[in-house]
C-alpha cells in the first residue's frame, strides 16, 4: 500500500502552550486508523493541524505526495481531505439535504452523491427538509459523515463519532465504516472508547500528553501496553 | 495565568517618575497659563482642554465599558442648548448655569440611554446616532432658541461673568482648565475606586466579569450616564464661549464625534494617558495642516484606519507595553495570558 | 385624500429605504459586519451615476449596468484587502475603520464635486405618473423605485435559498469556522457577500441620483434610513427591510404632511417607538 498522510516531527502551539511535541503518523491508501488517548492528549489538535484549521507552516505534513503543511483549510480540503468534527457542528439553517450539498462544494468526483449518502443513512431520507439541527443526535452524527464523505475525500478524519451517543447509536453508526473503506476512502479516526477504536481499525496510535506512546495493530497490542500507554502509569495487570 | 498585581514595581520606573514630574509641571503652567499666555493662545488651550475633556469621556465610554458611541454630540449640543435655554430663560445666572445644564443632560441620558441600550454593538453604535438626529431636528423646531438658525447669547449675560474682556477670558480659562484636568481626575479616580475593577474586567473580558460577578450592565448604563453628564458640562461650556448656538453646530457629528473618536484611537484606547496624548497630536496636526482642507480630514480617517490596522493600542498603547510606562496608576494590573485550550 | 396621497407617496419612497437597507442587512447577516460608510457608498454610487450620464454622456443603459458592476467590484476588493483584517472579535476596528472610511469618502466626494447638492435629470421619467383619480397620483419613477426593490430582494432570497452559493453564505452566517472545511473560503465568502450588497447599493445610488437632490455629506443620513429600516423590518430578514423601509418612508410622508421640517424627525420618532415596542423588529428572524 502506499502512503496516503505522513507527518514526520508535527509540532503544535496554542499561543506559548505546546500541545504536540513531534508526531510521526502515517496513513496508508485505504487504510483505517484510530487514534486513542485520554482528553487533552493532543489527538484533536493532531487532526486540526492536517486540516489547515491551526496554523502548521513550516512543519512536515505531506498527503498523496505534496507539502499540504501551511496550506489554507479549504485548499487542504479541496485536495481530499475531510473532517468530520467533534460535536458534529452542523449548519442549523440549512436542512439536512442542504447540509449535505454543502459538502461537495469542494468539486472533487467520485462515488459519494446524495443517493450514495441517503443509501448509506436511509434514515435521513424521511428528514432531509428538516433543518440539520432538528434531528436526533445519532442522525445528526450520520448528517456530519455524509457531509464529509460527500467531497469524496481521500481520507476522512472523524474526530469523537461515538461521544454522546447511546451505545446502540454509535454500534449504527459505526456499521457504515466497511462501506466507506469499499469506497477506497482512508479513515483516521480519534476515539476515546479503545474497544470501539481497536475493533475498526487497522492500526492504532495512542496518544498521551503530545506524544505519540505506542503503536501497532490491534492484534499486537496488549491491555497493558495500552493502559500504559494511554494513563502514563503501571495500572493493576502490570503492577 | 491571570494575576492581579500592584503597580508599585511599574511605578518605580525612573523613566515614569519623568513622565510624572513632566506632566506635573505642565497642569502647573496650564494653572497659570493666564499670566504668561496671549489671548490667542489661552483660546487655543480652551479649546485643547475641552477636547481633551470630551476624548476622557468617550475613552471612559467606549475604551472602559465598550458601548461605542458614534452620538457623543447628542449630549454636548443637549449641554449647550440647556445652558443657554436657563441662562437666558429660565434666568439663572450664568456659572450656575453650567453644571445645572450637564445635571439636566443627565437626566435626558436616562430614557434616551435607555433605548440605545436595547441594540448592541455596532447597532448601539448607530442608533446613538439617530438619538442625536432626533435631537438635532428637535432643537431646529424650537423656535424659543432660534430654530435652524440658531441663537446668540445676549452681551448682558455674557458681560454677568467679569466687566473686563480680559477678566472675562480669564474667568473662561479657569472654566477650561477644571473641566479639563476635573475629566482626568474623575476617570482616574473612578478607575481606582471599586468601579475601576469592575470596569477594567469588562474592559479585559466582559464575560469573564460577567462570570466573577459584576452586573455589568449596569455598570455599562451607569457609566453611560456619567459620561453624558460631564459631556453635557464640556458643551455647555463650549457654547458659553461661542456665544452662539445653532442646531448644526451643536449637534456636529465631525465635531464633536470624529474628531474625539480620532483623539482617543490615535492617542491609545482603553487607558487614561491616550487620550492626552492624543488630543497633543490632533492639535499638533491640526496647526500643521488645517488649511489644507479636506485633505486634512481625508488624512485624519486615513489614520485612524492605520492605525486599527497596525497597531490599534494606539501611541501610548503600544508605549506603554513595550516600556512600562505608567503616569497615572489605577492601582490594578490585569495581566492576562491566555490559558491552555482543550485539545 | 392628501393624507391616503401621503401613505401612498410613503410606500413608494420605502422601496428606495428598503433598497439602502437590505446590503447593510445582508453584510450584518453573513459576517455580524456593519459598515457605517453604507450611506457614503450609496452617495457614491449615485455621483458615479450623475458623472457617466450627466457629465461624461454614456448612454443611460450602459450607466445602470455600468455603477452596479463598479461597486460590486469596488465592494469585493474593499473587503478582500481592508475589511477582512479588522472582521471578528473585537467590536471597535471594524466600527472605526468603517468610519474613517466615511470621513475619507465624504471629503473626496467634496474635494472633486463640491458641496453643490446635485441631482440628475431623468428627462420625461421625472414627470410621467399614473392618475388613480381622487387626486392621487403614483410618479412612473417612485413606482420603478418600489418595484426595483421588490425585484432586489426577491433576487437576494432566491441566491440565498435556491443556490450553492446562498447555501455557503447562510453557512457561514451560521459558523464561519466550519465553512474552510467544506471547502470555502472565509474570505472569499465574506467578500461575495459584500459583492452582492455593493451591486444592491449601486441600485439604490442610481435611484438616489435622480429621485432627490444629494451632496457629499448626504451618506450618513442615508445609512440611519437604511438602518432603521433594517431594525425595524427585524434583524436578518430580507423581506423584513421591505417592510421596515415601507414604514419608514409612511411616517416620513405622513411628517411632512404636518410640516416640511417633521420629515425626518417623524421617521426617526417612529423608528426608536419601534425600537421600544419591538426590539427585534416585526419580522425578528435571528
Amino acid at each position: 500500500m502506499t502512503t496516503l498522510l505522513e507527518t514526520r516531527d508535527l509540532k503544535a502551539f496554542y499561543g506559548d502552550f505546546q500541545a504536540l511535541f513531534g508526531i510521526d503518523v502515517t496513513v496508508a491508501d485505504g487504510e483505517t486508523v484510530a487514534l486513542i488517548g485520554a482528553n487533552g492528549a493532543g489527538k484533536s489538535t493532531f487532526l486540526r493541524a492536517i486540516t489547515g484549521m491551526l496554523p502548521a507552516a513550516g512543519q512536515q505534513i505531506s498527503f498523496g505526495g505534496q507539502t499540504v503543511a501551511g496550506w489554507a483549510a479549504d485548499r487542504i480540503h479541496k485536495a481530499g481531505i475531510a473532517m468530520v468534527p467533534e460535536g458534529r457542528r452542523l449548519f442549523p439553517s440549512l436542512t439536512v439535504e442542504e447540509n449535505l450539498l454543502i459538502g461537495a462544494s469542494g468539486g472533487r468526483k467520485g462515488p459519494w452523491d446524495l443517493a450514495a449518502v441517503y443509501a448509506l443513512f436511509p434514515d435521513l431520507v424521511a428528514k432531509k427538509t428538516n433543518p440539520g439541527t432538528a434531528l436526533s443526535g445519532g442522525q445528526q452524527q450520520m448528517v456530519a459523515i455524509g457531509r464529509a464523505l460527500m467531497s469524496n475525500p481521500r481520507l476522512l478524519l472523524c474526530d469523537e463519532i461515538s461521544l454522546g451517543l447511546a451505545p446502540k447509536v454509535i454500534k449504527d453508526i459505526y456499521r457504515a465504516v466497511p462501506q466507506i473503506r469499499e469506497g477506497g476512502t482512508a479513515i483516521l479516526v480519534v476515539e476515546q472508547d479503545v474497544g470501539q477504536a481497536l475493533a475498526v481499525a487497522d492500526r492504532v496510535y495512542c496518544f498521551m500528553e503530545g506524544r505519540v506512546t505506542l503503536t501497532g495493530t490491534p492484534a499486537e497490542l496488549t491491555r497493558a501496553q495500552i493502559a500504559q500507554a494511554y494513563f502514563g502509569a503501571k495500572t493493576e495487570e502490570a503492577a | 495565568m491571570t494575576t492581579l498585581t500592584a503597580s508599585s514595581a511599574r511605578n518605580a520606573k525612573p523613566i515614569n517618575f519623568v513622565l510624572r514630574l513632566a506632566l506635573g509641571l505642565a497642569v502647573l503652567a496650564l494653572a497659570v497659563a493666564p499670566m504668561w499666555a496671549g489671548r490667542a493662545e489661552l483660546r487655543l488651550m480652551m479649546e485643547v482642554l475641552s477636547y481633551l475633556a470630551l476624548a476622557q469621556m468617550w475613552n471612559l465610554l467606549a475604551g472602559y465599558s465598550g458601548l461605542i458611541s458614534v452620538g457623543q454630540q447628542a449630549y454636548v449640543g443637549l449641554g449647550g442648548y440647556l445652558f443657554f435655554a436657563l441662562a437666558m430663560f429660565a434666568g439663572v445666572p450664568v456659572l450656575a448655569a453650567l453644571p445645572l445644564a450637564a445635571v439636566v443632560t443627565a437626566l435626558i441620558a436616562l430614557p434616551s440611554g435607555w433605548v440605545a441600550f436595547r441594540l448592541q454593538g455596532a447597532y448601539f453604535a448607530i442608533g446613538t446616532w439617530v438619538i442625536a438626529e432626533v435631537f438635532r431636528l428637535t432643537a431646529a423646531q424650537v423656535g424659543a432658541l432660534g430654530g435652524g438658525s440658531g441663537i446668540s447669547l445676549p452681551v448682558a449675560l455674557a458681560q454677568s461673568i467679569a466687566e473686563s474682556r480680559d477678566g472675562r477670558e480669564t474667568v473662561m480659562y479657569y472654566l477650561a482648565f477644571v473641566i479639563g484636568i476635573a475629566s482626568v481626575a474623575m476617570v482616574w479616580g473612578l478607575l481606582r475606586s471599586k468601579w475601576g475593577l469592575a470596569l477594567t474586567a469588562i474592559r479585559d473580558s466582559e464575560p469573564a466579569a460577567e462570570a466573577v460577578g459584576v452586573a455589568t450592565r449596569r455598570v455599562k448604563f451607569l457609566i453611560y450616564i456619567v459620561t453624558a453628564m460631564f459631556t453635557g458640562l464640556t458643551g455647555a461650556f463650549i457654547f458659553l464661549q461661542k456665544l452662539r448656538i445653532t442646531p448644526d453646530a451643536a449637534f456636529s457629528v465631525n465635531d464633536w464625534t470624529a474628531f474625539v473618536i480620532f483623539i482617543v484611537v490615535i492617542g491609545g484606547l482603553g487607558t487614561i494617558e491616550g487620550p492626552i496624548v492624543g488630543v497633543i497630536v490632533f492639535f499638533a496636526l491640526r496647526e500643521i495642516a488645517a488649511d489644507w482642507g479636506t485633505w486634512y480630514l481625508i488624512m485624519m480617517g486615513a489614520i485612524a484606519i492605520a492605525v486599527m490596522l497596525v497597531d490599534k493600542r494606539g501611541i501610548w498603547g503600544a508605549l506603554r507595553t513595550r516600556y512600562g510606562l505608567s503616569i497615572l496608576p489605577v492601582g490594578f494590573v490585569l495581566d492576562i495570558t491566555p490559558p491552555a485550550r482543550k485539545d | 385624500m392628501v393624507w391616503v396621497n401621503a401613505i401612498v407617496q410613503g410606500m413608494l419612497l420605502g422601496g428606495l429605504y428598503a433598497l439602502f437597507a437590505a446590503g447593510l442587512s445582508l453584510m450584518f447577516g453573513v459576517m455580524r459586519f456593519v459598515n457605517l460608510a453604507h450611506g457614503d457608498f450609496i452617495v457614491t454610487a449615485a455621483y458615479l451615476m450623475l458623472a457617466l450620464v450627466g457629465m461624461l454622456n454614456v448612454h443611460w443603459a450602459f450607466a445602470i449596468l455600468l455603477v452596479p458592476a463598479v461597486l460590486g467590484a469596488a465592494g469585493y476588493f474593499n473587503q478582500r484587502i481592508l475589511l477582512n483584517r479588522v472582521l471578528g472579535g473585537d467590536l471597535l476596528p471594524p466600527v472605526l475603520v468603517t468610519f474613517g472610511l466615511s470621513i475619507i469618502i465624504q471629503n473626496a466626494l467634496l474635494e472633486v464635486f463640491s458641496a453643490d447638492s446635485q441631482r440628475l435629470n431623468a428627462g420625461w421619467l421625472d414627470t410621467a405618473s399614473f392618475q388613480l383619480g381622487g387626486g392621487i397620483a403614483i410618479g412612473a419613477l417612485p413606482l420603478m423605485m418600489f418595484l426595483a426593490a421588490v425585484a432586489v430582494i426577491g433576487g437576494l432570497q432566491f441566491i440565498f435559498y435556491k443556490t450553492a452559493l446562498g447555501r455557503m453564505l447562510r453557512a457561514t452566517s451560521d459558523d464561519p469556522a466550519m465553512v474552510p472545511l467544506m471547502g470555502g473560503n472565509n474570505g472569499h465568502v465574506f467578500a461575495i457577500a459584500t459583492l452582492l450588497a455593493s451591486v444592491v447599493v449601486g441600485i439604490a445610488g442610481i435611484f438616489l441620483a435622480v429621485k432627490t437632490n444629494f451632496d457629499p455629506a448626504a451618506g450618513p443620513a442615508r445609512l440611519l434610513f437604511a438602518f432603521e429600516a433594517v431594525i425595524i423590518g427585524g434583524l436578518g430578514s430580507l423581506w423584513g427591510t421591505l417592510i421596515g423601509g415601507v414604514i419608514l418612508g409612511v411616517a416620513q410622508t405622513l411628517g411632512a404632511q404636518i410640516d416640511a421640517g417633521y420629515q425626518i424627525l417623524a421617521g426617526h420618532l417612529v423608528f426608536l417607538a419601534i425600537l421600544v415596542a419591538r426590539p427585534r423588529g416585526l419580522l425578528p428572524k435571528m
